[in-house]
């Protein structure tokens, strides 16, 4: 009799979100570049397929201006959307209309940040947006904070990840969240991209170690002296944690333990 | 008072800031260490650092539009002084329109409506017509106008405006009793109330500031603070915008009481940035291309260019009188590529109808 088989599986395993497969489990925000050229360079670098855009920023009627986002060629890297701006779920809902019409496909990541100083996502708007889009036949990623039940919520409301934050936005400060993303990580059916205050290579490497599924980064990469030069430190950073994950990482002991067994003179004779 | 080297070191390493701190960089015990070159320089790198992580590498650019130089208030520094003989005038729709037009033309998504004070010339009516008209052309739309109550930037609101700008122009109320001595701008608290009434209302940005020169400039920056904090307290959905307007020569050939050098124009863009990592700073063309210049990067985050300060004076020559000299005639296109030669990106759009669109 056939039993069950165990999969297991290899860090260059695509991963799938609906009806799509991303190579790149390194996804990059397109803000707070000096240009559209040194992000094209830094996108080149992360071997990224994945790039969010805003689409507050997106100027279709602009003269001699970019039509489409910065640039991107579309064919190489998927545009995603985002309703970064937004207050509340109506205005979110316009705004990935919008989106919807400038790249020709229903894919956004949710953004509701009512809060001008900190861009703290607001989760009832964002719960009430994404059932609302869902409905509307969008493939809803939503930005949301390290709450364990929220993002059950959010998944069974039909959100196609959920993207809870390490750290409050362009802070750096890394894995903030650690214990409450290990909740969301332990119970998500959906996958889990870790958004939001990675800061350095190593905190995407320990996102991916923990078992996120992909990890989202833009001010460390924008803002660092060579994005270019960062995009690929987060690119080998994000292979690395998922490679870790995979391979089955030993446990964290708090002191020492001898590789000597100890009990091993019950067993001399 | 003296803030010691060691006690700026660690303000400037701290991620967020206090009261107390600002009065360690207002202090006067501290101009030895902070106007020094070096003192500056710490400054300026904390205040660049900061703006860089928020803002990222970009400036917004805008342009302002003036709907209307009458003015029923005899302010006297001001160009549109009702006491000054100049020519004025008010657009027509028409007229709003083929300005609008010109400045969409020259790249810009957004815009600030000008008005002088005078309820007649310009009521809200006119101003929500100008809103809805400017809509067809600009993503982002604000206003620079009288104070109002907050039943009247409802309206506003309403209208699709995103943010309004109001310059409080001295904290000191005997200079400011001295520099307005007439009209209903003579009341000090009226106009102090109107930006938490704006905030109240629902304005997604609110603009404030003071004319430098009019008082001494650390009594002033201290007011702002406790005024920009009152119209934080009002709506927590607000964003703050500071802008720092050195008066400039105007008709009537005014001159101020409390010149502001560019060394302590310096300390206080970077002093707001530190107490305000989020707000945006306005510097405007008031300031001359090289100063200009010389602060994108370190806190600066938005900048008008090409300014034309007489209504109906993009689209054609105006007979209109202006309302100060601007001192940076460069054009749009000119700055966008010096900001982008300085590694910013010259942002001219960073905003959605869909974000101000009437539920």
């Amino acid at each position: 009799m056939p039993h069950d088989t165990l999969t297991h599986p290899t860090p260059d395993e695509p991963l799938r979100i609906h009806d799509r497969e991303f190579n790149s489990r390194l996804w990059i925000g397109s803000g707070k570049f000096a240009s559209p050229g040194i992000l094209a360079a830094a996108l080149e670098r992360s071997g990224a397929h994945l790039v969010t855009v805003a689409v507050r920023r997106a100027d279709p009627s602009a003269r001699g201006g970019d039509p489409a986002f910065l640039g991107i060629d579309p064919e190489k890297v998927f545009l995603l959307p985002n309703t970064s701006g937004a207050r509340n779920a109506a205005e979110a809902l316009r705004l990935a209309r919008l989106g919807r019409a400038l790249v020709g496909h229903a894919w956004v990541k949710l953004e509701v940040t009512p809060d001008p100083a900190n861009l703290m996502p607001d989760p009832i708007e964002t719960l009430a947006a994404t059932e609302l889009l869902v409905k509307e036949g969008f493939t809803v990623l939503p930005y949301m904070h390290a709450d364990p039940v929220l993002a059950m919520r959010l998944q069974d409301a039909g959100a196609a990840t959920v993207m809870p934050l390490a750290a409050p936005i362009g802070t750096n400060r890394g894995l903030r969240t650690r214990d409450l993303l290990e909740m969301i990580l332990a119970k998500a059916r959906v996958p889990v991209v870790v958004d939001a205050g990675l800061g350095l290579p190593s905190h995407a490497a320990e996102a991916m170690e923990l078992g996120a599924s992909a990890v989202l980064v833009n001010t460390a990469i924008a803002t660092a002296a060579s994005p270019p030069d960062m995009a690929e430190a987060f690119r080998m950073a994000v292979r690395a944690g998922r490679l870790a994950h995979l391979s089955g990482p030993g446990r964290v002991l708090a002191r020492a333990e001898a590789s000597s067994p100890l009990t091993g003179f019950l067993w001399d004779n | 008072m003296s803030a010691p080297n060691l006690e700026l070191d660690a303000l400037l390493a701290r991620e967020t800031r206090t009261t107390a701190d600002l009065e360690a960089l207002l202090s006067p015990g501290a101009d030895a260490r902070i106007q020094s070159p070096g003192g500056l320089e710490a400054l300026a790198k904390a205040s660049a650092d900061l703006t860089l992580r928020r803002f990222g590498r970009t400036v917004t650019l805008y342009a302002p539009l003036y709907l209307s130089n009458f003015c029923v208030n005899p302010c006297v520094y001001c160009g549109f002084s009702s006491r000054q003989q100049v020519a004025r005038a008010t657009l027509g729709e028409d007229q709003i329109r083929a300005e609008a037009a010109s400045l969409r033309d020259r790249g810009f998504s957004h815009v600030l409506l000008v008005t002088g004070e005078d309820r007649r010339q310009a009521p809200v009516s006119y101003l929500e017509r100008a809103i809805h008209v400017c809509r067809e052309f600009f993503a982002h739309v604000s206003v620079e106008v009288y104070p109002m109550d907050r039943d009247d930037y409802g309206r506003l609101v309403a209208a699709g405006a995103a943010a309004v700008t109001l310059y409080q122009e001295t904290y000191d109320r005997g200079v400011y009793a001295d520099v307005h001595p007439g009209g209903p701008k003579a009341d000090y608290d009226a106009r102090r109330a109107a930006p938490i009434a704006a905030a109240a209302a629902g304005m997604r940005g609110v603009g404030l500031g003071f004319l430098l020169g009019l008082a001494p400039w650390r009594d002033e920056l201290r007011g702002l603070f406790v005024h920009a904090q009152e119209v934080a307290r009002a709506s927590w959905q607000t964003r703050l915008a500071f802008s720092f307007p050195r008066l400039r020569p105007a008709a009537g050939g005014y001159s101020p009481a409390h010149p502001v050098s560019d060394a302590e124009l310096a300390r206080m863009i970077f002093t707001l940035r530190l107490l305000f990592p989020d707000a945006e700073l306005v510097l405007s063309t008031r300031e001359s291309a090289r100063l200009r210049d010389g602060f994108l990067g370190l806190g600066v985050t938005r900048m008008s260019a090409g300014s034309v300060t007489t209504p109906g004076g993009y689209h054609e020559k105006s007979p209109a009188g202006e309302q100060f000299a601007v001192h940076d005639t460069r054009e749009p296109a000119e700055l966008a590529a010096v900001i982008a030669a300085r590694g910013l990106d010259p942002v001219w759009k960073d905003w959605s109808e869909a974000m101000t669109e009437a539920p």
